[in-house]
């Protein structure tokens, strides 16, 4: 099972879940049980074409996943998927 | 940097840094090297106020400063370096006299003035290296490209929450911040500081990292955190160092870069819309909305006003507040006309800006608020 580290800013879109582990094989399939399971993270992390947003970092292990196979990276039994999304302090756009 | 060869310490210097050069990796070139050193802190809130403090007291030798901010009461949970005889005063004046009665050695430049793609080359071009402990997109763009375009490394700290980030940009041609995010998240999409809130002893944290990177840029011991990206989760302890790579895409640095000079960031977060683009908020006045009312119309309408707000005076609506009305996203109907309602309008608009982001094309602003509503179909209702 690979396991998705959520980060606290998308924590209230996974019911305060820090991780969600997952029996996908890829990347983008990890992502897609991540937002079938949770619906309100969908448009947090991606667009409306289905691509992961261009302030989000996904990463397996330590390694940027442009630098792999982008969303068909491949996932181990114990692969840790860490969600990186951009942060800044007191923005104030809402 | 001014010519180290050239740079001599006191007596009292060599005194108040001893415990600095009897570590061999620093010594007394590595002092010098501070002393020498001019760096550019923008900010001097929660992230800026701790690596102020241990930068001015390791000796940098020029401290620039720039924040047009006043000292609040609600910023000294986490601001260290104001106290509270300092409330109302401009954060630059309040933040040099700390630092100068910490370390009179040191020269300190102050900016009281907003950072903009006008002023960000002219005040970079003196400066070593930058710090940037800013709030915001916009302006976290903006020191990212006029370091690029300044050839200044830039050390970066972020926060939100209980999350922090830090890593080392345009250090020696290294990676920068658009390699790691190219783009900002559209406006709502992330709540607000002031919304979301910050533990207070998190800007201190990652302050502090952003300060030691900055005294390994200037003496050059150890490896600074170039192309990597130091995460931290106060929650659950939990540090993690992610590579970055250049993107080809980079407008500043990829394949073939289109941008040459600074932008408009205000409008690159999309803060300020694009007048030919922009989705517009339709209205609804307080009179249509009573007729719908009485026409019992499928509607649904809702509150974007705080709890208290609500308790004080509330005309039946849903209560979903700003602050929390991306995670309410389940509960806001796409199939029926939706009324979206705050105390004046103000509010309402920013949520109805966010959730037309979102895909929502069914949302009309309640214009006036409740204050307009009351005003003209219920005035037996409280003002407040």
């Amino acid at each position: 099972m690979a396991t998705l580290i959520i980060p606290t800013p998308l924590r209230k879109y996974t019911e305060d879940q820090a991780t969600f582990t997952t029996d996908a094989t890829t990347v983008g399939q990890a992502i897609q049980e991540l937002t079938k399971r949770y619906s309100n993270i969908s448009p947090q992390i991606l667009d409306a074409n289905g691509k992961i947003r261009n302030f989000i970092k996904i990463f397996v292990g330590e390694d940027d996943i442009r630098g792999i196979d982008g969303e068909n990276t491949p996932l181990g039994s114990d692969t840790v998927v860490s969600i990186v999304p951009a942060i800044a302090g007191g923005i104030s756009n809402l | 940097m001014k010519n180290v060869d050239e740079i001599l310490l006191s007596k009292e210097e060599l005194a108040r840094y001893s415990r600095h050069i009897i570590i061999p990796e620093l010594g007394l070139e590595g002092q010098k090297r501070l002393k020498a050193a001019k760096v550019l802190i923008i900010g001097s809130g929660g992230l800026g106020s701790p690596a102020l403090l241990y930068l001015a007291a390791a000796g940098i030798g020029t401290i620039g400063l720039i924040d047009f901010d006043t000292v609040d009461d609600s910023n000294l949970q986490r601001q260290v370096l104001f106290s509270v005889n300092d409330i109302g005063k401009l954060k630059v004046e309040a933040a040099k006299n700390r630092i100068q009665s910490l370390n009179p050695h040191i020269e300190v430049i102050t900016y009281n003035e907003r950072l903009t793609s006008e002023n960000a080359l002219r005040i970079f071009k003196d400066y070593d290296v930058v710090a940037d402990g800013t709030d915001n997109f916009p302006t976290r763009y903006l020191v990212n490209d006029a370091c690029v375009m300044t050839g200044i490394p830039n050390v970066y700290a972020s926060i939100y929450r209980f999350d922090g980030q830090v890593s080392v940009f345009n250090y020696e041609g290294g990676v920068n911040y658009r390699d790691l995010y190219p783009e900002p998240p559209p406006p709502g999409l992330v709540p607000s500081c002031a919304e979301g809130g910050v533990l207070g002893v998190l800007p201190g944290i990652m302050g502090c990292l952003q300060a030691n990177e900055v005294i390994k840029v200037v003496t050059g011991i150890g490896e600074p955190l170039s192309g990597r990206l130091f995460t931290f989760d106060a929650l659950g302890f939990t540090t993690r160092i992610f590579k970055i790579f250049k993107d080809p895409q980079n407008p500043l640095t990829g394949d073939n870069p289109t941008q040459k000079t600074l932008i408009d960031y205000e409008f690159f977060c999309g803060l300020k819309h694009d007048p030919i683009n922009k989705k517009p908020v339709n209205e609804i006045t307080v009179q249509d909305f009573k007729k719908w009312k009485d026409e019992a119309r499928d509607i649904q309408v809702i509150d974007v006003r705080e709890p208290h707000e609500y308790e004080l005076v509330n005309i039946g609506a849903q209560l979903i507040p700003l602050g929390t009305i991306t995670e309410h996203l389940d509960q806001i109907r796409k199939d029926i006309p939706v009324i979206v309602h705050c105390k004046s309008g103000a509010r309402s608009t920013r949520a109805i800006e966010a959730l037309q982001n979102l895909g929502y094309d069914n949302l009309l602003n309640l214009k006036g608020g409740i204050l307009g509503y009351i005003k003209e179909i219920e005035p037996s209702l409280p003002l407040y």
